[in-house]
């Protein structure tokens, strides 16, 4: 009897160590795998056509630049109306809203993130698009633009759901010690909530970044997939091609093992690094923000 | 019959929350100017609704139902058309738990001055020193007013707290339980500051337990479960209840 208990003891011992280590294992395989893949590309490329201006795989032109360009303008567009936009919003839910609207707004915020993005990549071509080509009087409605507000509509729900998470847990004593000084509701909100939310509401707009650069489905529909470096800043509303979206769509009539092949994995390391790098700049935020709340408490 | 020392009079209160707890039942009482008035009784018997209801910050809270009248200065401040900020500035309130903005030690002091539209540094330079002087912290500070507020101690923050509210000149300050997270040593400390300061404001202080109220008490209130059982001057009060629960309360019978 004894014997069995300890048996199972260690068994599931030996399960939750396995779960626990295996995503360091997996995550430490793609990264070989994606360097073993992608760095010959440096070798067989040389590194000014790498970094040059033109991709045009056929005639071995693999510049990944109009694709990063891409990539970050998309980001950077999608940002600028996601973080004002995610921040107005958990404000309202948290500090504003009645209970009931917040029983309403809530739930339909999280069936906007549980959207797959290519339903909303239906929407960016049957209607986003054609209206923007309309309003803004544009050769195509498949842009920059476009793919930025697409992009803004996937990554508003985490901004959201994380900065209004960090709102709650601003202790509700600080509200009443700015109001019983005579501070207005509406100085409340700026000047001491969110302001003590700071480390959430950055910790948000990080894993929004992520969510944005990452994603593929929707700007691959919406952005026109025009793999050239713009110049001026027209640009904004010409078509783009992003990283994510050139390895999704070439990724299927490569040649296992040539350079066009070795390029594409190159630029998933890449990608990579941009995410790991906004990883750690989050996880790090957050850590800083715990220190700071231990500071407090002892 | 108008007392010339009176602060505030509360007439007929009732205050009723949603879910029914913590209610007042038809207080009327009298709070002197310049003196300390101490609101005391066993826990759920309404002391903080009715701090909370003088500078209006129950506002906030699932009140359901108030009625009577709240007369300060001989305004009724429980109309609906009174303007809350400007009455929070003149009725300042100290916590119980010390609660720092997380700002500067200095911007934790004039941020209220700032919220009503003072800009010049020197003027918010001097009301800064000067309220951090009252309330005794200039000394352990005055070099590191830049850092930030949370950095120093209990004790330390909670006459931040005070700091703050001296700063905006009030006529009335509410205490709600003001040392009951603090050390002996800072309670003292407190307790000390408003005797030296009671001559210039007047100050409602719910303590934390029955020898603070006795301690503190110029005029004194006993509440027990929404009723105000029995008030008058602390002298007799503590020493010569009239009512038989105070008596029981005062000396320890029950609470």
């Amino acid at each position: 009897m004894e014997n069995t208990s300890q048996r199972s003891e260690w068994v599931i011992n030996l399960l939750i160590k396995v779960s626990g280590y295996s995503s360091i294992l997996f995550v430490t395989l793609i990264l070989i795998f994606l360097l073993r893949e992608g760095l010959p590309a440096l070798g067989v490329t040389p590194l000014s056509n790498l970094f040059g201006d033109r991709w045009y795989p056929i005639e071995s032109y693999f510049g990944i630049l109009p694709l990063l360009f891409g990539s970050l303008v998309v980001t950077l567009g999608a940002l600028l109306i996601a973080i004002p936009f995610g921040i107005g919003t958990s404000v309202f839910i948290s500090e504003i809203a009645p209970p009931w609207v917040n029983s309403v707004v809530k739930p339909l915020i999280e069936i906007l993130a549980g959207l797959p993005s290519v339903v909303l990549g239906f929407l960016g071509i049957q209607v986003a698009a054609p209206l923007f080509r309309e309003a803004f009087n544009l050769p195509t409605g498949l842009s920059a633009f476009t793919g930025a507000v697409l992009l803004a509509l996937i990554a508003t729900p985490t901004i959201v759901s994380i900065t209004e998470d960090a709102l709650n847990t601003v202790p509700p004593a600080y509200r009443q010690a700015a109001l019983a000084l005579g501070a207005t509701k509406w100085q409340t909100i700026w000047g001491v909530t969110v302001p003590a939310a700071r480390s959430g509401i950055l910790t948000a707009i990080m894993l929004g970044i992520g969510r944005s650069i990452g994603e593929t489905m929707a700007v691959m529909m919406v952005t026109g997939n025009a793999p050239v470096l713009p110049h001026g800043l027209n640009a904004l509303v010409m078509p783009v091609r992003t990283m994510t979206a050139t390895i999704a769509s070439e990724m299927g009539e490569v040649a296992n093992g040539s350079p066009h092949y070795q390029v594409l994995f190159f630029i998933g390391i890449v990608l990579f690094v941009i995410s790991l790098g906004i990883n750690i700049a989050a996880s790090w935020v957050s850590l800083r923000s715990k220190t700071r709340a231990e500071r407090v408490l002892s | 019959m108008v007392n010339p020392m009176e602060k505030i009079r509360i007439e007929h209160l009732s205050i009723r929350y949603s879910d029914g707890t913590e209610s007042l039942r038809d207080i009327c009482l009298s709070i002197p100017a310049n003196q300390i008035t101490v609101l005391f009784g066993p826990a759920g018997g309404g002391k903080s609704t009715l701090l909370r209801a003088l500078n209006r910050l129950n506002d906030l809270a699932d009140v359901q139902e108030v009625s009577g009248q709240i007369l300060f200065n001989g305004v009724n401040i429980l109309d609906p058309g009174v303007n809350v900020v400007n009455l929070r500035r003149k009725i300042g309130m100290v916590f119980s738990r010390p609660v720092v903005l997380p700002l500067s030690i200095y911007q934790n002091v004039s941020y209220g001055l700032e919220l009503m539209g003072e800009r010049r540094k020197s003027k918010l330079d001097e009301a800064v020193e000067r309220a951090l002087r009252r309330a005794a912290l200039w000394d352990e500070v005055y070099d590191r007013l830049k850092d930030p507020a949370s950095a120093i101690s209990g004790g330390q923050q909670q006459r931040l707290c005070l700091a703050r509210v001296l700063a905006l000149e009030p006529e009335v300050i509410l205490l709600d339980e003001p040392t009951s997270a603090l050390d002996p040593v800072s309670t003292a400390r407190i307790e000390g500051l408003m005797q030296e300061i009671k001559e210039q404001y007047t100050i409602v202080w719910v303590p934390h337990n029955v020898q603070q109220a006795a301690r503190m008490a110029d005029y004194a209130a006993f509440f027990l479960q929404g009723e105000l059982v029995e008030h008058g001057p602390g002298e007799t009060l503590f020493v010569k209840p009239r009512d038989q629960r105070t008596q029981d309360y005062v000396t320890g019978r029950f609470g």
